[in-house]
This record gives C-alpha cells, sequence and structure tokens, in this order.
C-alpha cells in the first residue's frame, strides 16, 4: 500500500521494528504465533505447520487460556490464530478481546465456510479467515498481516512523534500530489512548528519509540472524551497538546493522543476516498451484505459525495442539499447495522443521485455506522452507536474547514482532485452562513463533501472528525 | 527386491487409499509434514484424531440417544469432526459430517441416527487403513493382514535397501 509516505519511513520503522521486538532480520522467521483451538488433532498440525515456516509457536486449546499467555505477556506475540467454535469461548469474542486489550492481528479459522459467519469474522476485526482443513501455503504468508499492522502503527507514530527530527522535516517537505499524505504532512508541519522547542522531547520520543510501549486502550469513553476534545478545540486548534490538556486522562500522554488523532485522521481520510490505498488498519467493518439499507442504500453523504466528486451533482441538488442540511435534526443513528462496503463507498460508481429522499437519513445514519467502524478504535460495531451523539457535532467544524479552503474549480472530477471539491464546497457554502455551531451539524456539507473536502490537499485544518459530518443525518 | 519395486509397491498401495476416497490430499501434507525432527509426526498426528473423534462418537451418540435431542449440541459435535477429519485428509468421514450436519439443520433425529451410525463406519474403516499404514513403522511383528504385512514389509524393504519412503504428492 502506497501512503504517499516515503520510503524512509518504513525503513526507519523496520529497523526499529527490529529493534522493538527483537525480530531478527531474517523475518518473517520467528515470528512469534498463538495459535488457539480446541481440536488437538488440528492444533498438532497447525503446530507443525507454523513451525516449519520457522515462526515460534504456541499452542493452547482454550481461550481463556490464550488470553491469559497474551496478558501475562503483552508483547510476547506478533499475531493470534484462533478457532471460530469453542467450548469455552466463541472464537470471536476472543477477537474482541485480543482487539481490544492488545491491539494485535487475529486470524480466524474454521471449518465452517458459510458466508456469515466469514462476514462475522470480518466485521469483529480479523485480517484474514482461513477455511479448514488449513494448508501451509495459507500459514506461509500470514506475517503480512504483521507488517501491515505495524507498518501503519510506524507511520502514525512517524507523523505525530517524528522518531527524528529529520523525518519531522522530511515530511514537511512539499505535499504530494497524494491528498492523503499533503495533508498528513501540513498536519504534521503545524505539529513539528509547535514542537521545535521539543526536539529533545522527540528524540526522548524517537528512543522510546523503539522501546516497547505499553499500549492504551481507546475504550469508547475514552474516545468520546478525545472526540469532545477535538470538538471543543476546533479543528484548527485541535493538537494533541491541547487534546491531551482537554481530555484531562491521568496516565494518557501527548504521544497516545497523537497517534490516536492520527488514526482517527486516517479514518476520516478512509471517508473521503481518498485513502483508498491506505488498507492498513485491518478492521474494515462490512456489514451483511442484505443490510436493511432501503431502497436509499446508495444514498449517504458519501454517495453524494461521490457524485458530487464525478461531476454528477448539478447546482440545484447541491441547493437542495443545502436547504435539507438547514432542516436536518440531529438524529440518533440506529446504528448497529454496519452496511457498507467500504469499498462501495469510495468506489464512486454509484450513479444514483437520490439524496432527495427522506430515507436517506436512515442509510446515513447506518452508513455512519460503518463509517464509523472504520475507526480504530477497538470498539465494537454496537458500541459505535454511543459516538454518533459527538460524532455529529464535528458537522460544524467540516464546514468551517471547507469554507476555509480556497479552492480553483474544476473540482467535479475525481475526490483526489482537491479543486473541483473546492467548488463544490463554495457553492454550498455560498447561501450558507458558515457559522455552523457545533449543534447544528451541516449534513449536507458534510455529507456530500466529506470526501472533497477531506480529499483537498490544503486541508490542514481537518484535524477534526470531520467524519461527524458524514453521520449527520441528511433530511431532505 | 528391487528397491523401485518396492517403491512402486508402497506408491501403489497408497494411492489405493487414495483413489478408495478414504484419504485426501490433506493426508499427503500430513506426510511432506513429517521430518527429522518429528519421525513420528503422522502417527502422532493420527493417534489425536482417534482419539478425539472417539469421544466425539461417543458424545453424539449419548447426545442422540436423550428424550430430547439438542440438535445444536449435535451438530457443534459434527462441526467438530468434520474439522479434524479434515484436517487429517479423511475424506470419507469428513463427506459423512457434512451430510451429517445438514440433517441437524433439519431436525431430522431419525436421519441423524443413520447418520451417526454411517460416520461410525467410515471412521472405523479409516481407522483400520489408517493403523495399517502406520502401525508397522513402529511395531516390527509381522501382521496377518495381507495388506498390513506388506506394507510394513515394503517399508522395511525400502529402507534396507537404501531407498527412501516414497512420498505421496497430490492425488485429487
Amino acid at each position: 500500500m502506497d501512503l504517499g509516505v516515503k520510503p524512509v519511513s518504513f525503513t526507519s520503522s523496520s529497523a526499529s521494528w527490529k529493534s522493538a521486538d527483537g525480530v531478527s532480520d531474517q523475518f518473517p522467521a520467528g515470528l512469534r504465533v498463538l495459535v488457539v483451538d480446541d481440536d488437538p488433532t488440528c492444533l498438532r498440525i497447525l503446530e507443525k505447520m507454523l513451525k516449519n515456516c520457522l515462526y515460534e509457536v504456541t499452542t493452547c486449546n482454550r481461550a481463556e487460556v490464550a488470553l491469559k499467555f497474551l496478558r501475562d505477556n503483552k508483547n510476547g506475540y506478533d499475531i493470534v490464530i484462533s478457532d471460530v467454535h469453542m467450548p469455552d469461548m466463541d472464537g470471536f469474542k476472543l477477537l474482541e478481546h485480543v482487539g481490544l486489550e492488545m491491539d494485535l492481528p487475529v486470524i480466524m479459522m474454521s471449518a465452517d465456510d458459510s458466508k456469515n459467519v466469514v462476514m462475522k469474522g470480518v466485521t469483529h476485526g480479523a485480517c484474514d479467515y482461513l477455511i479448514k482443513p488449513v494448508r501451509m501455503e495459507a500459514l506461509k504468508n500470514i506475517w503480512q498481516h504483521v507488517v501491515r499492522k505495524k507498518k501503519h502503527e510506524w507511520k502514525e507514530k512517524d507523523f505525530e512523534q517524528s522518531g527524528s527530527v529529520d523525518e519531522v522535516e522530511r515530511q514537511q517537505k512539499p505535499p504530494e500530489d497524494v491528498d492523503y499524505s499533503s495533508s498528513a504532512n501540513e498536519g504534521n508541519w503545524k505539529n513539528s512548528k509547535k514542537r521545535k522547542d521539543e526536539e529533545d522531547e522527540a528524540e526522548e520520543r524517537d528512543d522510546s519509540s523503539t522501546l516497547k510501549k505499553p499500549r492504551v486502550v481507546w475504550s469508547v469513553e475514552l474516545h468520546q472524551q478525545f472526540v469532545t476534545a477535538v470538538n471543543q478545540l476546533g479543528i484548527d486548534k485541535a493538537v494533541p497538546k491541547k487534546i491531551l490538556e482537554l481530555m484531562n486522562v491521568p496516565g494518557l500522554t501527548r504521544e497516545n493522543v497523537a497517534s490516536h488523532l492520527q488514526k482517527y485522521r486516517l479514518y476520516l481520510r478512509r471517508l473521503s476516498g481518498v485513502s483508498q490505498h491506505q488498507n492498513g488498519l485491518g478492521s474494515s467493518f462490512m456489514g451483511p451484505p442484505d443490510a436493511p439499507f432501503g431502497p436509499m442504500s446508495s444514498l449517504s453523504g458519501v454517495d453524494l459525495q461521490a457524485l458530487a466528486a464525478s461531476g454528477q451533482l448539478p447546482p440545484q441538488s447541491l441547493a437542495t442539499i443545502q436547504a435539507a442540511a438547514l432542516g436536518r435534526a440531529t438524529t440518533k443513528s440506529a446504528i448497529p447495522v454496519p452496511l457498507v462496503d467500504q469499498r462501495n463507498i469510495f468506489s464512486f460508481e454509484n450513479p444514483k443521485l437520490r439524496f432527495v429522499d427522506g430515507q436517506q437519513q436512515q442509510n446515513i445514519n447506518s452508513k455512519q455506522v460503518s463509517l464509523l467502524h472504520g475507526i480504530p478504535t477497538n470498539m465494537d460495531s454496537k458500541q459505535l452507536a454511543t459516538l454518533h451523539q459527538s460524532a455529529q457535532s464535528f458537522g460544524s467544524m467540516s464546514m468551517h474547514v471547507h469554507s476555509q479552503a480556497s479552492q480553483s474549480n474544476s473540482l467535479l472530477t475525481q475526490m483526489v482532485q482537491p479543486p473541483s471539491r473546492a467548488q463544490i464546497l463554495n457553492e454550498i457554502n455560498g447561501s450558507h452562513a458558515l457559522n455552523l455551531p457545533s449543534s447544528a451539524g451541516q449534513p449536507v456539507l458534510s455529507q456530500a463533501v466529506p470526501n472533497a473536502v477531506l480529499g483537498r490537499s490544503g486541508i490542514e485544518n481537518v484535524r477534526g472528525p470531520v467524519f461527524t459530518s458524514v453521520s449527520s443525518p441528511l433530511q431532505l | 527386491m528391487e528397491v523401485d519395486q518396492l517403491q512402486r509397491s508402497f506408491v501403489e498401495y497408497s494411492r489405493l487409499l487414495f483413489h478408495e476416497g478414504f484419504l485426501d490430499g490433506q493426508f499427503s501434507q500430513l506426510q511432506l509434514l513429517q521430518d527429522e525432527s518429528n519421525p513420528d509426526f503422522v502417527l502422532e498426528v493420527v493417534s489425536l484424531f482417534f482419539e478425539d473423534s472417539e469421544r466425539l462418537l461417543n458424545d453424539l451418540t449419548i447426545a442422540l440417544d436423550q428424550q430430547n435431542v439438542e440438535f445444536k449440541k449435535i451438530d457443534a459435535h459434527v462441526h467438530q469432526l468434520k474439522g479434524s477429519s479434515s484436517s487429517i485428509g479423511a475424506q470419507r468421514v469428513k463427506n459423512v459430517c457434512i451430510a451429517f450436519r445438514n440433517l441437524c439443520d433439519e431436525q431430522n433425529a431419525e436421519g441423524c441416527l443413520r447418520c451417526l451410525q454411517q460416520v461410525k463406519q467410515e471412521y472405523l474403516l479409516v481407522k483400520t487403513k489408517l493403523e495399517a499404514l502406520l502401525r508397522e513403522r513402529h511395531d516390527k511383528r509381522v501382521v496377518h493382514d495381507l495388506n498390513c504385512g506388506f506394507i510394513f514389509q515394503l517399508e522395511q524393504q525400502i529402507v534396507a535397501a537404501g531407498g527412501a519412503i516414497p512420498m505421496l504428492n497430490e492425488f485429487c
């Protein structure tokens, strides 16, 4: 995956990996795998296969025991492979625990290959699903999940903590065309400016970042506090330090906040579709294919954006949306049905511009759910419901950002081209007061343009949870 | 006997098992996994399979003997059996398990009972074949069963003649 970040980052990250985990350069040999399966036959076979791959294997036949191993040795494993059907604990539950507490990549496996079970694996955040009987070839490549996750984490750290001053400078170089990286760069730019006097700290971080740090669990409450803080500060001013101060959580470090903020931004980027190439979060939630989206399934803020971006959004539509935006209500989404295949969201292939339908709200809410799922907050999809509230307040943020964006015209082509979006924004913003009180929610714009806004390379202002805008219901 | 002749006979016999559907490609995978550091790997895994399966078959018998048949429980057991039999390559057992699960879905108690009988039969068959295939590695006594003895002698002779016991590739 190309995140537009210079290869140097990766090099340094893998170097850091070496020192951090003691994994030698014969990687993936020595990968530490924990296998959980109550079937002794399978367990033995897997163990042998993994050993043949030169991995370091630990086996257990009970989920509770597995959790104990993991908790006792927080950084002792790189990846977990677990069976789905186990007598003492459902494999998915174990998956949730591991995701929340240890944030390790988890592979599910089962003799059951029915679609809904596999889907469950996906929605619960498994990074892969293997069908039994498992073959050697399937196991040989599991290391990719570890690298992917680590690479993603390191990128976050690089952006926010700048392991070294050099990296910070590198990232300060002229933004690339890829919106993702440029936004990140600019974001980092601002951060690094504020950190000029913290260079020492940066170096310390460099050292410490190579050491294993206790992971912070971003529980629902914690994330909500985070989101509230960001909201309070406003996107412009939402820097880790201030967020940290606002949150006032003992034991939480600026680094924790910074990396979480980065994840948050990545999530937002994904919403905008720019970060299609960024798939490292490892937990793309997808709802069941037959999710009750209703006829308006195509309708959602994201689709609007897609349409807008693709140039199919006529001005009048925008106006309608705008009007609708005014009337929109802050809603609670019904949540728990993450329905949309994220790929679909960002495919921009959906030509249906049926945003005039009131059902859109429901869809949007649903979409919100699915989009929210993308946030790597280690939350269960059900828990995301609580986020919607706070999420909605972000709508205003995005508006602000958009309005401030200076944009050229021909934006309506692709998401990836900031200019077009700017135009839409301008159009939309035209008759709309941009003083969006946080309570309001600028559904339309937020939803119609999140991609545009987010995709814009110049969106340095978008620090905050623009995604919320997407969550705002669109009432027309 | 010539080494290649011995090897050919061995291969033929194993191939027979594959062709009759008792074993599938997964079993070959197991054979490939065996090496000097784990010379008894296949035997070990097969033994685990026997133990586990017998326990499951027992549980299934008890479960289906109840007044109120708990199909969910039965399904869980069968699923387990399906998993282990597929991991070891016991193809026919696995296939019966698939049919068995469907019957559970339909909550067909009678059908399940019949299926249980069938799965037991298939299990015993594959058990005999596997034991024949493996026993001789460690048990030097001469076996009456022509198949068993044949295989045993084949292996011994191949090794004695300086050859390697052929590993089978995918037949499926």
